[in-house]
């Protein structure tokens, strides 16, 4: 069987920096000698640590205000974990090599109580001291007037609705745009498993609880495009669940929420007027909705602009009508255990108008 | 019962050599092990240890090839090597089996097989009890291995978090999980049970409370935190089990449950385990550093006080894993400093060693290859846990490889790599053959290449942004090399793990005999001589010191001529001390159980109850269950409680011992209170859900309710209970005084009584028209009445056992452990059921 996901994504959506291109060069040069391996290993831990830095899910290149805090305590405390580490080894070693006839029984006491109790406790403490001082800005909500989401993780993918400060709310899918430097209180549940809603770069996780609401505020500090993933495991297609996340300016995001709130436009070709009749005939609106048409299904993503988005399937597919065809027709192979039946039964000008229909709506 | 000297020397002459070879070979034949087929049946601590050793190692290995295909799945992106089901069957099966069918077990099979040699004992108390755990063991994980060859395994993750493992995985591998691993925990508190005993009562005469072995303290604490941490798990299993056979809403937030609770409930079981796995396999170390060191361990005070420390401070941290939950922040903050707080009694016991180590005079070894690397893997393990212990680290790294990184650095480094320090060290324990050093050295060298390569690049995977239990991932995020890295490590890890088996299993029947104590150790597990004898050890030794070998002048010479306690088997029969707790003075001579099938048919009854309950067929399950308790009943009616044919028996250095005592006295009654400790946990943790869906309800009981079950039938049950419970205390007067009217009357009365009163309990519920599938509210009313009612439903087969017995003739008025084991009972069906009452009679009132 063939792997439902084999094919990769957009390259320009996940970035086609490879961070590893230094790997080749690192390698070649001149002839090893003995001494040069454990050299080596040591560049390349130092190397493999700070190439964690690029990445649009990555923690270590931080984005926003949560994991920017995050990153530098992360940093710190490896700094003080290796040190203490290397002190250790160093100690065990030296104890190892020691000559027994030099250590008093008063040196024992200095280790049990100065290395073993008054060591650690001075340190821990420093350290809770610190990371109590983070926690009120990484919980603090965000003040009011400020843009709310509403975020429902439900398997396997994202129902996200925008609560503006002003106006009615929008209810969208399976993305995420913010405004820059702004702080945006997200209100996390799920009706049906639990779901993680984490978008690395900009900070903390929350985790989606049935019957419970959680709240999670993040600050995007650079506009750019990152993605979210589920990080509680949900079912068979758990790793099938994530999202773009696009973080624009604030001008640019008010128009594109205003874009987001219209109804779709009506379809001008024939051939798409076509995908929209299959789309209706077909039951595809019993749980999709397109607003401006007769499609009010509640159960799926909705629909009114998904032709707009990065990305299909929550975040596994390109947006081009080839995928849409995939997806409509090999859904359960494209994500295992997904709700949606599949539709490989039409023929494939159907198929192929329904996709272009759906890629229209823009 | 003579009053044991002070401080008795062994006789300064030497017993002539035919007496010592005729108590040799009285010895021999009675510690014999069965043969031919009949193997199977043996009790004794060093079959049923090895067995129980061997099948956990076994399980290791399977859990391994799991891992391994984990990782060849996870070795490039998109990968399709594994479909996402079979996937999240693997790692949720991995997880699982490392869990609970290697650590948990690992720990007490090594210490089965180790605790009665250390202590100088013959055996532990209850043989038998070993056996039938480790056939419940062997049997219940077959079946959980087994599921996964089906496509029929579990596949919620190891810690199955409801809803996705209530409502949204149908079939019947979460009902595996759950009542599979509920089996083996029964069979897990057991053994705990045993060992606690064991190290109380067990003990050679003269090893006061503060001369115990390190590596027993260990086990103790370890074995103690087995009965308060396992209880949770089991009640939160039945939760979700009941909610998954029968409907019951616990977990439904529909209906008032709540997810969360189970999270709770795992987690008081799921951190405390992590310190029950690590504990023991550092008690390993403790073992070997000061042999090597060739001196006392330094900080013997300290180490006891910091084991017993991490053990009480590890209930207290099971929040952290609930971090991301949205809880508020004064619990982060508090869980959190909790959690660091761990840290310090881990770093005295550290320093101990290396002081151990700085005052010694260091031999390079094999165990002390492992036990470095292992120390060196663990502190790394350890610095990322204080990381991940402070919530704002937390939020990032929870739920990810780093995560994985992290729990692997603290198992491997904290528990496999001490395991293997202690296969290398025993090893000649078993047969007389030593390990081979340099198979055990390239091992050593792969394992820790391989573990690094493994796990050190997870640590970046996670701060990426990779999950954890995700089946595959794209290309170009950053993940590639990192996981193919991983994938390779791995490899080179179960290259090692494959060298150390094929070390175990190879061949050694032309390799030399080690000369005795081949470590020149100081601790009496090295007693014995080249192969050792089953019947452990030769005469059970007086103790003035914490190594014996190194410190007692002719130890070994008075332990091998008979002349310290009990060098002989008379009557032929198994025997071993009992000692009082704190000081060791002997208190009786205990005979043991032989050799038997009882065990493993009870395991196979009680088996079917479990397992053909996963099938949901309640019919045959509960006839499992009856012809469980009937084999039970045969096992205790043949197998315990024996009156001797003689009061007391003469053992040695003019000691003379009583052969049966009865009551806080005897093992028996220790056993019973000890695992009914354990069993009132899990009713307290019922407790704590009702009180739990309470704080998130604004109205609890819910207003339609009208008041629960009422306050009538409860109150009737409670009085009925509680006069069942005082005729059972009459009855127990009555045989002391030897009065079989009034003790026929008193027992058949408390029956009668005790049945009327469980049938009121459920009758609250019941004509109140309760219905637990409707809400939380009802569904935990019913089910406290029930667990209420099913207490008093045991007891009344203990009031039924104690008249048979008293009738047959074998419990008198003197004899009467079985009626002070039911008395012993009995104060804790009716500490449950006044709580009970409490709860769903009472605290409706109160609201």
């Amino acid at each position: 069987m063939r792997p439902p996901h084999s094919r990769p994504p957009r390259k320009a959506y996940y970035g086609d920096a490879h961070p590893f291109r230094g790997l080749g060069q690192l390698a070649a040069g001149r002839r090893p000698t003995p001494l040069m391996y454990p050299a080596r290993a040591f560049l390349f831990l130092v190397w493999f640590a700070l190439a964690g830095c690029s990445g649009i899910q990555s923690s270590l290149a931080p984005a926003g205000d949560g994991a920017h805090r995050i990153a530098g305590l992360f940093w710190w405390m490896t700094g003080g974990a290796l040190l203490v580490w290397a002190l250790m080894i160093w100690l065990t070693y030296s104890a190892f090599r020691g000559r027994a006839s030099r250590q008093s029984p008063r040196l024992a006491r200095l280790y049990i109580i100065g290395g073993g109790a008054l060591f650690p406790t001075v340190v821990l403490a420093v350290l809770l001291i610190h990371g109590f001082r983070m926690m009120p800005p990484l919980l603090a909500s965000a003040p009011e007037g400020s843009l709310r989401i509403a975020v429902s993780g439900e398997q396997w993918w994202w129902r996200v609705r925008y609560h503006p400060p002003s106006g009615p709310p929008v209810e969208l899918a399976n993305e995420i745009r913010l405004p820059v430097g702004e702080p945006v209180e997200f209100e996390l549940g799920s009706p049906d498993v639990i779901h993680s809603f984490w978008i690395p770069s900009l900070g903390g996780k929350m985790d989606m609880i049935p019957g419970r609401r959680t709240r999670l505020t993040l600050r995007a500090t650079r506009t750019g495009t990152f993605r979210g993933q589920c990080a509680e495991y949900c079912g068979t297609s758990h790793a099938l669940m994530a999202f773009p996340v696009v973080v624009m300016e604030a001008a640019d995001f008010a128009r594109w929420l205003e874009g987001q709130r219209q109804p779709a436009a009506n379809p001008a070709e024939p051939l798409l007027a076509e995908g929209r009749d299959l789309f209706l005939m077909n039951g595809c609106a019993a749980c999709h909705a397109i607003r401006g048409t007769p499609a009010r299904g509640r159960i799926g993503p909705d629909l009114t602009h998904v032709g707009s988005r990065l990305s299909l399937g929550a975040g596994i597919l390109p947006n081009d009508p080839e995928a849409f065809v995939r997806w409509i027709a090999e859904t359960s192979r494209v994500k295992p255990g997904v709700l949606m039946p599949h539709f490989g039964m039409l023929p494939a000008a159907e198929l192929d108008a329904v996709a272009a229909y759906l890629e229209s709506l823009q | 019962m003579n009053p044991a000297p002070n401080d008795p020397e062994p006789p300064a002459h030497t017993p002539p050599l035919e007496l010592q070879r005729a108590q040799e070979d009285r010895l021999r034949r009675a510690w014999q092990k069965p043969a031919g087929w009949r193997y199977w049946s043996a009790v004794n601590n060093t079959e049923v240890g090895v067995w129980y050793t061997a099948t956990a190692f076994l399980f290791f290995l399977f859990g391994g090839v799991l891992a391994l295909l984990i990782r060849i799945q996870l070795a490039v992106p998109d990968n399709d090597f594994l479909s996402a089901d079979r996937y999240n069957q693997v790692f949720t099966v991995h997880g699982s089996v490392m869990m609970f069918l290697f650590a948990i077990p690992v720990f007490e099979s090594i210490a089965v097989i180790f605790l009665p040699q250390m202590l100088g004992a013959r055996d532990l108390p209850f043989p038998r009890l070993s056996a039938f755990g480790y056939w419940c063991f062997v049997l219940g994980g077959i079946f959980l291995c087994g599921s996964i060859l089906f496509d029929a395994a579990p596949r919620g993750g190891w810690f199955m978090y409801p809803p996705l493992t209530s409502k949204y995985q149908p079939g019947v591998g979460a009902d595996m999980w759950l009542l599979g691993f509920s089996f083996i925990e029964i069979a897990a508190i057991a053994a705990a049970v045993e060992l606690i005993v064991g190290t109380l009562k067990c003990r050679p005469p003269g090893m006061r409370i503060n001369l115990i072995p390190l590596y027993c303290w260990y086990v103790l604490v370890a074995a103690a935190m087995v009965l308060f941490a396992f209880p949770p798990l089991i009640a939160g299993s039945m939760l979700l089990e009941l909610e998954r056979a029968f409907h019951w809403p616990f977990f439904d937030p529909v209906r008032g449950g709540d997810p969360l609770l189970w999270q709770h409930l795992f987690w008081l079981f799921g951190h405390p385990e992590v310190y029950i796995i690590f504990l023991p396999s550092i008690a390993i170390i403790a073992m070997i550093v000061p042999t090597f060191a060739q001196r006392p361990i330094v900080g013997y005070g300290w180490i006891v006080l910091a084991a017993v420390g991490t053990g009480f401070l590890s209930f207290g941290l099971w929040v952290h894993h609930m971090f991301t939950t949205g809880l508020p922040g004064i619990s982060l903050a508090l869980f959190s400093a909790a959690s660091e707080a761990v840290a310090i009694p881990t770093g005295v016991q550290i320093f101990c060693f290396i002081a151990t180590i700085a005052a010694g005079r260091m031999v390079r070894s094999v165990p002390m290859l492992y036990t470095l690397g292992g120390l060196a893997t663990f502190i790394l393990g350890g610095l990322t846990g204080v990381m991940v212990a402070l919530a704002s680290f937390d939020f990032q790294a929870h739920d990810t490889f780093f995560v994985v990184a992290h729990l692997h650095y603290v198992l491997i480094g904290g528990s496999v790599f001490p395991i293997i320090a202690g296969c290398y060290y025993f090893f000649p324990l078993l047969n007389g053959k030593k390990l081979s050093d340099r198979l055990g050295r390239i091992a050593f060298w792969l394992l820790l290449a391989g573990f690094n390569l493994t796990f050190l690049p997870m640590h970046f995977t996670g701060l990426r942004g990779m999950p954890r239990r995700v089946f595959t991932y794209p290309a170009g995020m950053g993940f590639d090399l990192l996981n193919l890295v991983s994938t390779i490590g791995a490899f080179l890890l179960g290259a090692g793990v494959a060298i150390v088996a094929w070390d175990i299993i190879r061949p050694k029947k032309r390799q030399p005999l080690v000369p005795r104590n081949p470590w020149r150790a100081g601790t009496l597990e090295w007693l014995p001589a080249m192969p050792p004898e089953s019947w452990g050890v030769r005469s059970i030794p007086e103790i003035d010191s914490r190594y014996p070998l190194w410190e007692q002048p002719n130890f070994v010479r008075d332990v091998d001529e008979g002349r310290f306690y009990l060098p002989d088997a008379e009557e032929g029969k198994r025997e071993t001390l009992v000692t009082s707790v704190i000081d060791a003075t002997p208190t009786q001579c205990l005979r043991l159980p032989g050799p038997s099938f009882v065990p493993a048919l009870a395991a196979v009854s009680l088996g079917g109850f479990f397992i053909l309950g996963t099938f949901y067929l309640w019919i045959p399950a509960l006839v499992s269950l009856v012809i469980a308790i009937g084999v039970i009943w045969r096992w205790l009616w043949n197998g315990t409680a024996v009156i001797p044919e003689k009061p007391e028996k003469e053992i040695g250095l003019g000691l003379t011992l009583p052969l049966y005592r009865s009551g806080p006295e005897s093992v028996g009654w220790w056993a019973v209170v000890i695992t009914m400790l354990a069993v009132f946990v899990a009713f307290v943790s019922l407790v704590f859900a009702y009180f739990f869906y309470w704080t998130i309800h604004d109205d609890f009981p819910p207003a339609g309710s009208q008041g629960g079950p009422g306050v009538f039938w409860p109150c009737l049950a409670a009085t009925l209970l509680l006069a069942a419970w005082a005729l059972t205390l009459l009855a127990r007067r009555a045989n002391r005084r030897d009065r079989a009217g009034v003790f026929s009357l008193a027992i058949i009365g408390a029956a009668l009584l005790a049945l009327a009163g469980g049938a009121a309990i459920l009758a609250g519920p019941w004509l109140t028209g309760l219905d637990p599938t409707s809400h939380v509210y009802p569904a935990i009313v019913w089910l406290l009445a029930l667990w209420t009612a099913l207490h008093a439903a045991t007891g009344v087969l203990f009031h039924a056992y104690c008249f048979a017995r008293r009738a047959a003739g074998r419990m008198t008025a003197r004899h009467d452990i079985d009626i002070q084991n039911a008395v012993a009972f009995w104060h804790f069906v009716i500490l449950t059921a006044v709580i009970t009452v409490a709860v769903i009679a009472g605290f409706p009132l109160v609201k």
